[in-house]
């Protein structure tokens, strides 16, 4: 069964202020791909993120994730989809709330009902898996910025989500930790929605961009022909940064 | 901040449970404070005690008597006391005193001393964490134990940026020095609290992404051996044994 990651047919949404933030978006994201979600600030990309595990309730249109919908009336079924779709925030320190490493990655799984060994495996592995199990046990706060950044990671991938949704991952993050979360990113074998306006890191890491601007997609193709096309990009406040050359 | 008056050393009362530690240090208060301060003996006795628990634990003592100094505010009136009241007096050196007063004041020293000597030693020989972990076991409301862990867990972010706050308002200019500037301290606060509101609410945000449903993760309870029991209990207990003797030797 080839079933699309995500697919989001007609989502329009507006604040109950009566401020519109999305008019009508569609997007569909296949099993494995790794798409950029660009756009400027204030284009309604985190809105439209808090869509996708029904953090915001659906009010026109609609999201499925795997053939599923999202619907965030429907309890049991909104708990699978928190567990399909994992979200890393921008600020480490909003997601990393428990007093250890180790406890904080095992809190997603252990609210979808994992226990003992089952849940250290998880989390053994998910720690492995972004190259931090040597600090199971240390309390976030002691870890620099980027290492948290990777920790927020493996709390997702604690969950074994279909879908993990990044945003703003290479915010505050010197070359290095940039370079080391793109490789750790590389090897997952898993799809990938990366919230940014870093274009750069978007061509590294992503073959397809969307870019979301006043509410619905513009543009949606290969993350080189958007990039290409300055006139795009600068009609909706993107810019690569000086210097920088597309090869 | 907050794991500040842990001190890491390998020592008995380092390694016994958190939750039993709790208990112990709470039964030793009570038989101190149940102790009537007439009994100086035993007062002298359990200080000696908490010495040598001191010492097993592997705390320097000036340490000890450095973190002692919190008392001091709490104390200050019971050091009062004897100057002001009624009824007989005694002669102490050059001072005239109410018989009464030094009895109340050096009672609540002596056994706010104790108490606060106890505290150190749980506090210095336990990490914050396991002390909430103790009172988790201890069947603390779950929710208490959840706002107290999460205030150890964030100290350290909101003072963070309290101080980069600071550091900001200080580069531009600001030095706080009399009431004047304390319309800028205020709004600074509500800037901070108004910035640790949110952050409590993306914290809760990114909670539910995780699938949050009201119950945090708790570790499955070990079982203790009678002898761990036994172990941790003996601070009481030869409290308990110190307060018998002292009422014997009192009779004989």
């Amino acid at each position: 069964m080839n079933m699309p990651s995500l697919e989001i047919k007609e989502l329009a949404f507006a604040y109950p202020d009566g401020n519109q933030a999305l008019y009508g978006v569609n997007l569909s994201i296949q099993k494995g791909e790794r798409v950029a979600l660009l756009g400027p600030n204030g284009a309604g990309k985190t809105t439209l993120v808090m869509h996708m595990n029904g953090i915001h309730p659906t009010s026109h249109g609609s999201i499925h994730v795997a053939g599923q919908l999202v619907d965030s009336k429907n309890k049991e079924s909104i708990k699978q989809i928190r567990s399909k779709v994992g979200i890393v925030f921008q600020d480490p320190d909003d997601q990393l709330f428990m007093p250890t490493v180790g406890e904080d990655v095992a809190f997603g799984p252990y609210n979808m009902g994992l226990r003992d060994a089952e849940l250290s495996k998880v989390v053994d592995e998910a720690l492995e898996l972004v190259g931090m199990s040597e600090f199971k046990d240390r309390p976030p706060h002691h870890l620099s910025f980027g290492q948290r950044r990777r920790v927020a990671v493996a709390t997702v991938l604690a969950m074994k989500p279909e879908i993990l949704i990044l945003d703003e991952p290479s915010s505050n993050l010197d070359p290095a930790s940039r370079r080391e979360l793109a490789d750790i990113l590389r090897s997952l074998d898993i799809t990938i929605v990366m919230v940014t306006h870093d274009l750069p890191y978007a061509f590294e890491l992503c073959e397809r961009s969307v870019i979301l601007s006043g509410g619905i997609i513009v543009a949606d193709n290969d993350t080189k022909v958007i990039l290409k096309d300055q006139g795009l990009l600068k009609s909706h406040r993107l810019e690569l940064p000086v210097g920088f050359n597309l090869v | 901040m907050g794991e500040r008056l842990y001190l890491h050393r390998h020592s008995l009362v380092h390694s016994l449970p958190s939750h039993l530690k709790i208990i112990a240090a709470i039964a030793f208060i009570l038989v101190v404070v149940s102790t009537p301060i007439t009994q100086w003996g035993a007062f002298i006795a359990y200080f000696l005690w908490i010495l040598t628990v001191v010492s097993i634990a592997k705390i320097p003592f000036p340490l000890l008597f450095k973190r002692a100094l919190i008392e001091i505010p709490f104390i200050f009136f019971a050091v009062l006391m004897p100057f002001f009241g009624s009824g007989e007096k005694i002669q102490v050196g050059p001072f005239d005193l109410y018989r009464e007063g030094v009895i109340a004041g050096s009672g609540i020293v002596a056994k706010g001393t104790l108490g606060v000597m106890t505290a150190i030693i749980l506090s210095t020989s336990t990490t914050a964490r396991e002390i909430l972990r103790g009172l988790e076991r201890l069947r603390l409301p779950i929710l208490m134990v959840q706002i107290a862990s999460f205030m150890l867990r964030y100290v350290n972010v909101v003072n963070d940026e309290m101080e980069r706050m600071k550091v900001a308002r200080e580069s531009r200019g600001f030095e706080a020095t009399g009431v004047k500037h304390w319309k800028v301290l205020a709004t600074a606060a509500g800037a901070l609290f108004i910035r640790s509101y949110e952050r409590g609410e993306r914290v809760h945000l990114s909670m539910l992404s995780r699938g949050y449903e009201g119950v945090l993760p708790h570790e499955e309870q070990a079982k203790h051996t009678t002898t761990v029991w036994i172990k941790a209990m003996m601070y009481p207990l030869v409290a308990v044994a110190i307060f018998v003797i002292q009422l014997l030797i009192g009779k004989i």
